[in-house]
């Protein structure tokens, strides 16, 4: 038996390799493009499940994580025409901070007064970028993406294999606080938040340290959106869908295991993707939010919740009824 | 950006009937999230949709008021649905209910959101009524016929509430309610009854509500965004569940976003709801006039 840290290191590697290589064939290009958004939500429901899984604390705000990223991305091309890894690294420092403050202003705050707080940042958030001529204001920024890196025969396909070393970072960093101490930590605080400060749980360190770091991996999953549309502009960045996507991929997976948001922002992502190629108009956000109010209603565990029930069943088949009473 | 004494009188009047406004767009989530602890965030998306089907009624002739009043008992047995049905899968197992329900009604208010744009596009929707597009000419001020028509509205159905909750046997009950579950559990009465009730209710008057926000002025499927901010804010800054005081801070929100409308520019005016927001999450979360 392989212990369990090699296994997941040789999965993260198969991926990132696996993403490489498909990148280098010549499969199509849309391909890359709908890859490109499935792997970006799984970077959002992972990065939400830090906070709103394991600590309980339910952000509303992911779109003003995000398009601060995206925004940081656009300010450091214009200032210095740095290249994406800079981009990337400067999103989520200030998405990060961003976090910081948010975890600040709101240590106080529980339950829906903290969501209403952090769909309060994404308005404000908005509302600076609209009226900051730098970068486009409100009617948005065209970018010119910078010429070709090898052996990437198109933008779109470098993006994808970057997206995809992203999303491996954030699943990492989720799965090392989950089995931390850390981890521990934010779920006693979910569990009773007075018991774990009684305890002896840091709890209003774990708070700020899981806000920063869901913030900051949101900003770094928005920071190629500027190079990935080669336009911005606010509305769309900062539009709610991101923060319903993020929070549906985390609930609809499992929000208990690192691997929930990762299947449940998969399987989202692809049947959106899938269903707005086959069906013209708003369709394919109206089924983020109908598969959200489904499983959070009849299946609160979310997939992996059903198929460790599944699991369960087929171990003891039956079990009770062969019991005599 | 120097403001005249006039400019400013004209700001702080327009800012009056606009926070009489928010007061009563915002008094059904006093109810049902200030005194049932709800965590309504779909509200809003409620208040739109009640907007839309008083346009549906308007192209058939009716006067947008009585649109708005013809749609509450729909809207209070819509209120009752919902409230049973979250008591049901959420409250009444308890555990992890606050993660669950919040999701919950994003995901409601979500799917009202784009129903809404499947249904009627993203266009901007309007109503027809005499009261529209007139205006009110005082001194040397003109005040739009429409914000005053939703003043009075909004006086009305806030005075009323308030002396439903105060004067009457079931306005009681839902008070009580809200002070203290268990205590009203061993007087023999049953919670979740009068909790659907006042459910009920303030879906009821949030349809009244979407009526004005439609004689306000036009709407969009996505205007339930915005309105988060802003009944939220009216609701906390009120103090939870205070009726006096739901109009108290709508005035305050009224106000001030009619300033910063005025000083600066439309572009500000959706953050002063949720800057103000932040600000009283951060200093005084119990709100101004709270329990």
């Amino acid at each position: 038996m392989i212990p369990r840290n090699a296994r997941f290191w040789t999965g993260a590697a198969a991926v990132i390799v696996l993403a490489v290589i498909v990148s280098l064939s010549r499969a199509n290009e849309y391909f890359f493009f709908a890859g490109f958004v499935v792997l970006q939500s799984v970077v959002l429901a992972t990065a939400w499940n830090i906070l709103g899984g394991y600590a309980g604390y339910v952000n509303f705000g992911t779109a003003a994580f995000f398009g601060i990223g995206a925004y940081m991305a656009v300010v450091v091309i214009n200032a210095t025409g740095a290249p994406l890894a800079v981009q990337i690294l400067a999103g989520a420092a200030v998405s990060g901070l961003l976090g910081l403050g948010t975890g600040l202003l709101t240590m106080r705050l529980r339950g829906i007064f903290f969501s209403i707080a952090t769909v309060a940042i994404i308005f404000i958030a908005e509302t600076l970028i609209t009226n900051w001529r730098y970068v486009g204001g409100a009617t948005g920024i065209q970018l010119l993406r910078p010429p070709l890196m090898e052996p990437f025969g198109s933008y779109t396909r470098m993006l994808f294999v970057v997206m995809a070393v992203l999303a491996v970072i954030a699943v990492s960093i989720a799965r090392y606080i989950e089995t931390s101490w850390i981890g521990r930590g934010l779920q006693a605080i979910r569990d009773t938040e007075e018991a774990a400060e009684c305890s002896g749980v840091p709890t209003l360190k774990l708070k700020l340290f899981a806000c920063t770091v869901s913030g900051a991996l949101m900003g770094a999953a928005g920071a190629p959106l500027p190079m990935y549309l080669s336009f911005l502009e606010p509305a769309s960045s900062f539009s709610l869908n991101y923060s319903v996507a993020a929070l549906a991929g985390a609930i609809i997976g499992g929000t208990s295991h690192w691997l929930g948001p990762v299947i449940g922002a998969i399987l989202l992502a692809s049947v959106q993707q899938i269903v707005t190629v086959t069906i013209p108009g708003e369709i394919n956000v109206l089924v983020v939010g109908v598969l959200l109010v489904v499983f959070v209603v009849a299946a609160p565990d979310g997939v992996l919740g059903l198929l460790r029930k599944l699991r369960g069943k087929l171990r003891r088949p039956r079990a009770p009824a062969e019991s005599p009473s | 950006m120097a403001l005249s004494f006039e400019l400013l009188q004209e700001a702080v009047l327009f800012g009056v009937l606009l926070g009489c406004f928010y007061a009563a767009v915002s008094i059904g989530l006093s109810v049902s999230f200030g005194l049932l602890d709800v965590p309504h965030v779909a509200h809003p998306a409620i208040m739109v949709l009640g907007a839309y089907c008083t346009h549906l009624l308007g192209r058939y002739g009716w006067d947008p008021i009585a649109a708005g009043v013809a749609l509450m008992p729909l809207f209070f047995i819509l209120g009752v649905g919902i409230y049973r049905f979250y008591y049901e899968t959420f409250e009444k197992r308890g555990s992890d209910a606050g993660v669950r329900g919040l999701a919950f009604f994003f995901g409601v208010a979500f799917i009202i959101e784009v129903g809404l744009i499947l249904a009627f596009g993203v266009d901007q929707r309007m109503v027809e009524a005499d009261y529209i597009g007139r205006s009110l000419a005082i001194g040397s001020f003109r005040l739009p016929w429409r914000m005053l028509v939703a003043f009075g509205v909004a006086l009305t159905l806030t005075a009323a509430l308030t002396l439903y909750l105060s004067h009457t046997f079931t306005g009681r009950a839902i008070k009580a309610v809200a002070q203290d579950e268990p205590a009203l559990r061993l007087m023999g009465a049953n919670p979740v009854r009068i909790k659907q009730w006042a459910f009920g209710i303030a879906t009821a008057v949030t349809a009244l509500a979407g009526a004005m926000l439609i004689i306000v002025g036009p709407v969009e499927p996505s205007l339930d965004r915005v309105y988060i901010g802003r009944t939220f804010c009216v609701v906390v800054l009120a103090g939870l569940g205070s009726m006096t005081g739901t109009l108290a801070a709508g005035l305050i929100l009224g106000i001030s976003e009619s300033i910063v409308l005025m000083t600066f520019g439309a572009s500000w005016a959706p953050a002063v709801a949720f800057g103000l927001l932040l600000v009283v999450l951060g200093i005084r979360p119990q709100g101004l006039f709270g329990r």
